[in-house]
């Protein structure tokens, strides 16, 4: 049951978020970013094994095997990820934002005549 | 106790990162400083460079462990000959690009620190032994160019720099689920303890170890320009400035290694690889330098026009690697050439665009330049080189790629996209020629090139001398680059069999 969650909310998120990401407006970009990193952080971490109450630091008397730990490698490399991610989201709004305001609009799909409809100047 | 010459294999990564901290202090207190230092710390990584490649010119595999940890359980560096080469490369590119961004620095903010990130994310690319490193080198590369391409951005270039960073945003989360993937079916992030795991997998798991290595040959392929994702690249490269322009001429190189690092060094003992992913590239390599030579013809501006031959020579050399060993040491040999050629035409053509005023690089009837002379001998042998026409080392490069092609029906195709994207580019580079220095009317009013840039084109004309006067040299250490990336079992022998140093008072455990 929990893999079959765990699964499904890893697809949603990236089924979400690549449909958000082939819009041509820059802030639905940003956020299908952002959807598609959380369904990364999610795969990550899934690929450390789903494990139920098991710490990842060593602990004596208990044998130092999977069976009794979670994986702590893939926990170090969603952090990694999570921070690096974070970083470009706010680089991102950043240079939308940039241009928004240089360029009048925030259509990103390279059409001209698209740039400056509906947005107040 | 002398330092064993592994701990120098560290230095060309942390070298220019502090010296990017300490480049963002003097900002505020010592602008004047920031160029010198940037230049003397560009300058001794690049002599580095070419030491550690005379290390790597013994056979000898270096590796570093950081932190002391043995091999798979710790992150390592290691130096074999083609990341030496790369190392040396960049070097150069790096120096060039620094000495033509003289007089841009002075404009925008931060230049010098994320130049020196730049460097410390390219080197840390070329050097890292395992696959998350590279994942978080790419990542530090490519923020710094993130910036450095909107140093002075406007409308345009914003467009542009927003396409290339969400296009290499996902790149880099498709990066992360391959690498995880990997994890997640071999418990190693090595890359040598991974060539040794994938070859033992069981049926199921070695499907999904190459699905994971076909994402990273999707990731790879954006970095490199690769047909299908390689579209980004020419409006990039057209909105950067001049030296970034150069600086970023070794950036598709870091895909192409990349490529040619998976590929031989962890998948090489896999023979679905050369079975199936070794054709793959090379039809796509081929498809490549078809689309670079339709996009120079078709341009109408200068800049882009040396983007398309940065797609034709990406091309050309991912098809020629996957075609043996001869042809992978003549496309490292050309790799050398066309960075330096493309890296020099960028600074070329930004000088040429600054001398014809609102015009700028675009073709037809503009005002005259102010030094046509200089700048019509400089964009000759430029072209020249780029096109890799004779007699300069670009065609040294494709008659190594060419010979060592081999006897086998599909090479034709090759052969034919080499010469007659070779052809096709000589007419490109003639035709914007012809009408950038023929075609003007009024009066020159532009800026004569500025001394830093000139310097830059020195230097890159001067190594392309070099590449050429020692060929021979040249071309011996770029076969043997390929045979040594040719034998996997030595890379990972020497990864896996690095012992930790003992502390001093202590013995080992």
């Amino acid at each position: 049951m929990t893999e079959w969650l765990f699964a499904s909310a890893i697809g949603v998120f990236t089924a979400c978020g690549l449909w958000l990401v082939l819009r041509a407006r820059t802030f639905d970009v940003v956020l299908g970013l952002a959807l598609f990193s959380y369904a990364v952080n999610l795969f990550i971490f899934a690929m450390g094994r789903l494990t139920f109450a098991a710490p990842a630091i060593v602990q004596p008397g208990t044998q130092a095997t999977l069976a009794n730990y979670a994986d702590p490698l893939p926990q170090a490399l969603v952090l990694t990820a999570i921070v690096i991610s974070f970083a470009m989201t706010a680089l991102v709004l950043t240079l939308a934002l940039k241009g928004r305001f240089v360029n009048r609009g925030d259509a990103c799909d390279g059409d001209e005549e698209k740039r400056f409809e509906d947005v107040p100047r | 106790m002398t330092p064993a010459p592994e701990h120098w294999l560290v230095v060309p990564i942390v070298l220019p990162l502090f010296a990017a901290v300490l480049l963002l202090l003097l900002e505020r207190i010592r602008p004047a400083w920031q160029a010198p230092i940037s230049l003397v710390v560009t300058l001794a990584v690049a002599v580095l460079a070419f030491r550690l490649a005379a290390i790597a010119d013994t056979d000898r595999i270096g590796v570093y462990l950081l932190g002391n940890w043995r091999a798979p359980f710790g992150i390592v560096l290691v130096l074999d000959r083609l990341a030496a080469l790369m190392l040396a490369l960049t070097g150069v590119i790096a120096v060039a690009s620094l000495a033509a961004s003289w007089r841009l620095a002075g404009r925008g903010p931060h230049f010098h620190a994320f130049f020196q990130m730049q460097l410390a994310g390219l080197n840390g690319a070329f050097l890292t032994g395992d696959i998350f490193n590279l994942f978080v080198f790419f990542e530090v590369l490519l923020i710094a160019s993130y910036a450095l391409l909107l140093h002075q951005a406007g409308g345009r270039a914003l467009r542009a720099g927003m396409h290339y960073v969400v296009i290499n945003l996902i790149g880099a989360s498709l990066f992360l689920i391959a690498a995880s993937l990997l994890y997640g079916v071999t418990g190693s992030l090595n890359f040598a303890d991974l060539a040794g795991r994938l070859p033992a997998l069981p049926e199921w798991d070695a499907g999904l170890a190459r699905g994971a290595a076909l994402l990273l040959l999707v990731v790879f392929g954006v970095k490199a320009a690769l047909l299908p994702l390689g579209f980004w690249l020419p409006e990039t490269y057209g909105a950067a400035p001049a030296p970034v322009a150069a600086l970023f001429a070794i950036m598709t190189k870091v895909g192409i290694y990349a490529i040619i690092r998976v590929t031989f060094t962890v998948f090489g003992g896999d023979d679905w690889m050369t079975e199936w992913g070794h054709p793959a590239l090379y039809v796509l390599g081929l498809l490549t330098i078809v689309f670079g030579a339709m996009g120079a013809l078709a341009t109408k501006r200068l800049v882009p026009l040396i983007a398309y031959l940065v797609l034709i020579s990406s091309g050309m050399l991912i098809a020629a690697a996957m075609l043996g060993v001869a042809a992978l040491g003549g496309a490292l040999y050309y790799l050398v050439h066309t960075t330096l050629a493309v890296a020099g035409m960028f600074l070329v053509v930004h000088a040429i665009a600054d001398q014809r005023g609102p015009r700028a690089d675009r073709f037809g009837n503009g005002p005259p330049l102010v030094q046509p002379t200089l700048l019509g001998v400089l964009f000759l042998i430029g072209a020249v080189a780029a096109a890799g026409l004779p007699p300069l080392s670009g065609f040294i490069g494709k008659v190594l790629m060419l010979q060592g092609s081999g006897q086998a029906p599909s090479v034709a195709w090759f052969w034919a996209a080499v010469l007659g994207s070779g052809l096709l580019a000589t007419f490109a580079l003639a035709r914007a020629g012809s009408s950038v220095f023929w075609k003007t009317h009024g009066m020159a009013t532009g800026v004569p090139m500025a001394l830093g840039n000139r310097a830059g084109v020195a230097l890159l004309a001067v190594a392309g001398t070099l590449l050429f006067v020692f060929a021979g040299d040249a071309a011996r250490y770029s076969l043997a680059s390929a045979q040594q990336l040719a034998q996997p079992r030595l890379y990972a022998g020497a990864v896996m069999s690095q012992t930790p140093v003992s502390p001093p008072g202590r013995t080992s455990p």
